[in-house]
């Protein structure tokens, strides 16, 4: 459907939905690479004047990807829940930005209707939003997930504890495994991206975490970043996995770049839950999402990076994940070109993400060929941090060894408890106090704890 | 009034944990100033910041490089890719795998004719630090060896704004059987120099990453000059027979000569992942 808006004696066309929704994008490096941005600011506006017009309904007919190709368009289409989209199936996508904003959306109304919205209405709206309403809606989101612990409640935030080292060395992941504990991180995961593609090297560092965890009686959970294959083998083999992790992308091409598709995850879901390691929830995938992973895989037929970045959070939805984690800053400034561009994103995955229902956290962070720097990460944490993310990257000094970016330290996510009062997974905070490292609001010391002989088990 | 100052000076709160980081080159145990990074810190963190951002924005100076080259007995040419400047490249990676029409035409008038075993690009990447500091060397290390072993050699080719891809358009309008590209990675916090090596057979423009084969994190802290030779070496002698690419897995760290020699020179301090393309 051809979508018009007329300015003037100006008379703006935009051939079909894709082509409206990339127009009325905020510029991006992705997007312009792919040759897809407005050719003028006004034409910015523009698109997004006619996409305001445009009725939600629209989105169930117009598919930006074909259903006969694409089964993450399928997925989003015959997973539609026309009961819950009802109330909302009379308004615009500009009607849609007010009603979000009212407060007619509230928390309990706004978990109702996710399972009718889809990520093209999603992304539509958000194109509308200043980056002050993607922290207003997103905070009015409420997503509560469990496994050994409770993330998402209201006034606290988690940190995913991300101890990597080059080499795999077990007293080296130890050492900054103890580092993030000392600072009261780890309630959201603990989570090693490994270095070795190995399953016995993978094996490995999941007995070493969970011996860890067994050893202090610490109510968290684990993962090893590994590819869902290997994932289900070590399953198989009997070894300790709490958490699936996998890389997800908005189209079915750019799932098969990563080498997995729906039934892939769908399987490794099963064997995982199968297991019942949970002790409070059974919410046990991790997904990891970034614009322009699909555009770095040839595979967004066209389609902006955002809104194929919210299409893979409808993937994520289908599993009930634990964590969703935007990684907004590591695919580079190919994509995502200056602190600006990467503050703007990782508040609309954020926003995104949550109107959908799914647990969001982001990886605050940039590769040192983007413009940006730690003040840039600064402003974003503070961003994410009002909008109530549920939670956040613990890395040693900012510094990830392994993978060579800069993402937030364990004192980014002190500094922002301090500032808003922020509290961890309730679970993990009595740990924490039952260990005398925290007396239930600051950090305490930790000399002389048992927690310090930690890596002699390595 | 006095001891209360001296106490405020020492405001930091040291970490018990210090002894652990002999384990690992993490920034652990930085200790805080409330919850914050002390001072000490943050000026360390922001020094390693401000090299990987020179590294990165920094040009390749041919004429030094040249120099540094003009030992190894050959020809060098300059190239261009088709970025005009950094904020292009960085922008723009389709642009930094293709030469700019001029120096595709220099090349094709200096090919040689019916072409060579290997040719040797030297591409600026994401570190022309890298390449100035490594690529000498690692070449220095390398050329007895395959002279001994018979391979024509092509020209050295300087390349400015280069993209990995790059080299396979240079080896295929040169008739280079086996192309090595030598290229600076994406500077880490702590490896603001870190060279990455691209081999691939038959070279030719539209390969994927897929046909080549990697060397990753070159340099002293890194993996050696030697090791890396050897590896490099390996690699050639695999791929003239089997071809390059993801069916080739790099069989020389369980050999006896490497492990040999890394008793001399060291174990690699650990690679990361490989981080350009």
């Amino acid at each position: 459907m051809v979508h018009v808006t007329t300015l003037g004696s100006r008379r703006y066309r935009f051939a079909d939905l894709k082509t409206l929704l990339a127009k009325a994008t905020p510029s991006r490096a992705g997007d312009r690479l792919a040759g897809l941005v407005a050719a003028s600011a006004e034409e910015r506006v523009a698109a997004q004047m006619a996409l305001a017009e445009l009725p939600l309904r629209h989105f169930l007919s117009e598919l930006v990807v074909p259903y006969e190709t694409d089964e993450v368009s399928r997925l989003i289409v015959d997973s539609h829940d026309a009961q819950a989209f009802a109330p909302l199936a009379h308004l615009t996508v500009g009607d849609f930005r007010d009603w979000l904003l009212s407060g007619q959306a509230d928390s309990v109304t706004l978990a109702a209707v996710a399972p009718g919205l889809t990520p093209e209405m999603v992304a539509a709206v958000s194109k509308l939003m200043r980056n002050q309403d993607l922290v207003l809606v997103a905070r009015k989101c409420q997503v509560v997930t469990r496994f050994r612990n409770t993330q998402g409640l209201p006034g606290r935030m988690g940190v995913r504890l991300q101890p990597n080292h080059p080499t795999d060395d077990a007293r080296g992941i130890a050492a900054a495994l103890l580092d993030g504990l000392m600072y009261g991180a780890g309630d959201a995961v603990v989570g090693i991206n490994p270095a070795s593609d190995s399953p016995d090297d993978i094996a490995r560092l999941l007995h070493l975490l969970d011996g860890v965890r067994q050893r202090y009686a610490i109510p968290m959970q684990s993962c090893v970043l590994t590819h869902v294959t290997t994932t289900l083998e070590l399953i198989r083999r009997g070894c300790p996995v709490d958490l699936v992790f996998q890389s997800v992308a908005g189209t079915e091409a750019a799932n098969a770049g990563f080498g997995i598709n729906l039934a892939m995850l769908g399987e490794a879901h099963e064997a995982a839950l199968a297991l019942g390691r949970g002790s409070v929830g059974d919410n046990l995938m991790y997904f990891e999402t970034g614009q322009g992973s699909a555009l770095s895989a040839g595979a967004h037929h066209g389609v902006d990076q955002q809104t194929c970045e919210v299409r893979a959070y409808a993937v994520a939805r289908h599993f009930r994940p634990l964590l969703v984690n935007t990684v907004v800053g590591f695919i580079g400034p190919e994509y995502l070109y200056d602190g600006r561009e990467i503050i703007r994103a990782a508040l609309e995955d954020h926003c995104c993400g949550k109107l959908l229902g799914l647990p969001m956290g982001c990886d605050i962070c940039y590769t040192n060929h983007a413009e940006a720097d730690q003040n840039d990460m600064d402003t974003l944490l503070t961003l994410l941090g009002v909008a109530g993310v549920n939670f956040i990257i613990g890395v040693p000094g900012a510094d990830d060894i392994m993978l060579g970016y800069q993402s937030t330290s364990f004192h980014d996510a002190l500094y922002l408890r301090e500032v808003l009062g922020l509290r961890r997974a309730p679970e993990f905070e009595d740990w924490l106090q039952s260990m005398a490292l925290s007396d239930g609001q600051r950090l305490l010391p930790g000399a002389g704890s048992t927690l310090l002989r930690l890596a002699e088990a390595a | 009034m006095k001891q209360d100052i001296l106490r405020l000076c020492t405001a930091v709160a040291e970490d018990a944990w210090s002894a652990e980081r002999q384990h690992t080159v993490a920034r652990i145990a930085l200790g805080r100033s409330g919850v914050s990074l002390p001072t000490r810190q943050t000026l360390s963190f922001a020094l390693d910041h401000a090299r990987a951002r020179d590294a990165v924005h920094g040009e390749l100076d041919m004429p030094a490089l040249a120099r540094a080259l003009a030992g190894l007995g050959l020809p060098l040419l300059q190239v261009h890719s088709a970025a005009p400047d950094r904020a292009c490249y960085l922008q723009r990676p389709d642009l930094g795998r293709k030469l700019s029409a001029s120096s595709r035409s220099a090349l094709l008038a200096a090919a040689p004719a019916g072409g060579c075993d290997v040719v040797f690009v030297l591409g600026d990447g994401l570190s022309a630090r890298a390449v100035a500091s490594h690529a000498p060397r690692l070449l220095e290390a390398l050329l007895p060896a395959l002279r001994r072993e018979g391979w024509s050699l092509g020209p050295l080719v300087l390349a400015s704004q280069a993209r990995v891809a790059l080299g396979d358009e240079v080896g295929a309008v040169l008739g280079a059987r086996m192309l090595v590209m030598l290229i600076g990675e994406r500077p880490g916090l702590s490896s603001p120099d870190s060279l990455g090596v691209y081999l691939t057979a038959a070279p030719r423009v539209g390969l994927s990453d897929a046909a080549r084969n990697c060397i990753s994190n070159v340099r002293p802290d890194g993996l050696s000059y030697p090791l890396a030779a050897y590896k490099l070496m390996w690699l050639l002698r695999a791929a003239r027979r089997d071809g390059s690419g993801v069916a080739l897995k790099d069989g020389s760290a369980a050999e006896a000569a490497y492990l040999a020699l890394q008793a001399v020179v060291g174990v690699q301090q650990g690679a990361g992942k490989p981080v350009i393309s």
